[in-house]
């Protein structure tokens, strides 16, 4: 089973090689979308030092990493869900002997490893050479970031599992896959650091996981935590995981007994 | 081997209004319909047998079908096959069964057929050489060894098919469902398959249930028939049972050299329990109970009192059959 999921990963990782002009496309729009962030920053701060605990090549970083990381721990998964529903494919994947949703998790984290591979990395380097960049400067440093990185993808899986379960439910639900994609972006982080959100909104949203998802490995990339704060921030993640993997049992369980394979 | 016992499964249907009112109405309180697609169906399957279930578009099978195979769960009844109860144990279940979809493709559309067994062969977790060899097989009896290295997407239905029936015996199942195997296919690919059926039948002692429109593949594969109408089980036995319970028995058409009325033929052959058409001044039509006397006493004494120019025997074919099965509704016919 184990060298099945391996495969998977492996096959998934093919296939977006297969169609990698799609990428070279995809790159060119996130480093449009950091070089515009990075004029809008600069101009925000204008002559200041600091806002919001950030300096200006702190805030560089952060939304340079926080576009790299979002190319990691993306997914369409919740789409692919649907479809699977729609197009009445669950039945296949319903007669083997194996767990769906630990599939399409398999299968995002062979399009992440692409990504992260030949996307952020590429995207990174290229940034570096046009704006001010500072990488961690230790491999602790490395390290937390990658473990937190790991964590935001399983954490926006679950997400994505999580809409795309619906579907079982509610038969088109594309209305609603567009919506989470949105206010992913913005509470994870990805639109504006946390820290700059008005106070009730930031108590808001220690309630929600989405911030789990992009600030908090923003955060440990840009070195303005300490890293016992990183490890605080990394078990926060944790936690998150297991309290969203309940609703997904829950309504998995539902979705079994529900379900309804479309045409014929 | 399978054991059913009075499986039943409703579905909700939601109805929409009619209308821009009605479709208003709709987003906030909806009206549903509960339809019983499946009605209390019970049957039992020995090891080894190839059995087809038949019936109309919409009466049941594919549900079953689904059931049976731990897809969906049932509204209520006992489902047990291979000591597994297929809805509650489906991920240890599915390993002991294959099943194979008409209408749907479990082949990975952008890889060869080679790739997607090999990749079926991890998740069942095949053994190696055993497994090597069972496949050579399944290509050499399938016969799809020119193009089992093409993507999928680039096969015609017929070779895809014939690939799709492989995938689905990757792991030696016990048991193989076949829902509407032979849909869209050409003579020679259907025979090449119903071939194929029978000898893993002989040889594996493998379980084969298969649904079905076509009933050549019936005729060709099994001896046990069930037939469901509306969601129930209207007849369950051999099809030469069927044929006697639901045939129109033997048709013989008489051409006379003599214009011979329909009424004269009666008077030679008495009182036989048999219904004598005339078609034309020259031909006759007489329905024959099926029933091994009767036909031989037709022919002979027709035979016997005109001058005959030619005769024409035909049995009432297993299509006729189903026919007739479709129009009435009849009782429930059990076997055993």
């Amino acid at each position: 089973m184990h060298k099945f999921y391996m495969e998977l990963i492996r096959m998934r990782f093919l296939t977006m090689l297969a169609y990698r002009v799609n990428y070279y496309s995809g790159i060119i729009i996130y480093a449009i979308n950091i070089g515009a962030y990075y004029f809008l920053w600069g101009a925000i701060y204008g002559g200041q030092q600091q806002l919001g605990g950030l300096s200006v090549a702190q805030m560089t970083s952060y939304v340079a990493i926080a576009w790299m990381s979002r190319a990691f721990y993306f997914n369409n998964i919740d789409m692919e869900i649907a479809q699977d529903v729609r197009e009445g494919k669950v039945a296949i994947e319903m007669i083997r002997p194996y767990n769906y949703l630990s599939v399409k998790t398999a299968q995002a984290f062979g399009e992440g490893i692409f990504r992260f591979l030949f996307f952020a990395g590429p995207g990174i380097f290229l940034i570096s050479l046009i704006i001010p960049f500072h990488f961690p400067a230790t491999a602790q440093g490395w390290g937390l970031y990658l473990l937190s990185l790991l964590f935001a993808f399983l954490i926006n899986t679950q997400v994505n599992l999580l809409t795309g379960l619906l579907t079982f439910f509610m038969f088109r639900n594309d209305g609603m896959i567009r919506a989470k994609r949105v206010i992913v972006d913005l509470m994870s982080g990805l639109v504006l650091p946390i820290s700059f959100f008005p106070g009730w909104a930031q108590t808001l949203m220690g309630f929600l996981p989405f911030q789990a998802i992009n600030y908090y490995p923003s955060l440990i990339f840009t070195g303005v935590t300490s890293a016992a704060r990183a490890w605080q921030l990394i078990g926060f993640q944790v936690i998150w995981m297991v309290v969203i993997l309940i609703p997904i049992l829950i309504l998995w369980r539902m979705a079994r007994s529900r379900l309804v394979v479309q045409g014929g | 081997m399978i054991q059913v016992k009075q499986l039943q499964k409703e579905f909700r249907i939601h109805q929409s209004r009619a209308g821009l009112g009605g479709a208003f109405r709709d987003l906030f309180s909806r009206e549903y319909k509960t339809v019983k697609a499946v009605d209390n169906l019970s049957f039992t399957v020995e090891e080894g047998e190839m059995f087809a279930l038949i019936g109309e578009n919409g009466a049941g099978k594919s549900t079953t079908i689904k059931m049976l195979t731990g897809i969906l769960t049932p509204s209520s009844g006992d489902i047990v096959i291979n000591g597994f109860v297929p809805f509650k144990e489906r991920e240890d279940y599915v390993r002991s069964i294959g099943v194979v979809f008409g209408q749907r493709s479990q082949l990975w559309w952008d890889l060869s057929p080679l790739e997607s067994f090999r990749l079926l062969k991890s998740v069942y977790k095949v053994d190696d050489t055993a497994g090597e060899k069972w496949l050579e097989r399944l290509i050499e009896e399938l016969d799809i060894g020119s193009f089992v290295s093409q993507p999928v997407r680039k096969l015609s239905l017929g070779q895809r098919m014939r690939c799709e029936v492989a995938a689905s015996l990757i792991h030696k199942p016990r048991l193989l469902f076949l829902d509407e195997p032979t849909v869209g296919l050409d003579v020679l690919v259907k025979q090449k398959i119903r071939e194929f059926l029978r000898n893993l039948n002989e040889t594996e002692k493998m379980t084969i249930l298969l649904t079905t429109h076509d009933v050549s593949d019936i005729e060709a594969l099994c001896k046990r028939v069930l037939v469901m109408d509306k969601g129930k089980l209207i007849f369950d036995g051999l099809l030469s049972d069927l044929k006697e319970h639901w045939g129109n028995g033997t048709e013989v058409s008489f051409q006379m050299k003599k214009r011979t009325k329909a009424s004269e033929l009666r008077n030679v052959l008495g009182d036989m329990p048999c219904t004598i058409e005339q078609i034309n001044d020259y031909s006759l039509r007489v329905q024959v109970p099926r029933s091994q006397e009767m036909l031989p006493f037709v022919l002979s004494t027709v035979m016997a009192s005109f001058d005959v120019s030619d005769v024409k025997i035909m049995e009432t074919s297993t299509e006729d059959i189903v026919r007739n099965i479709y129009r009435t509704d009849g009782e429930v016919a059990s076997h055993a």
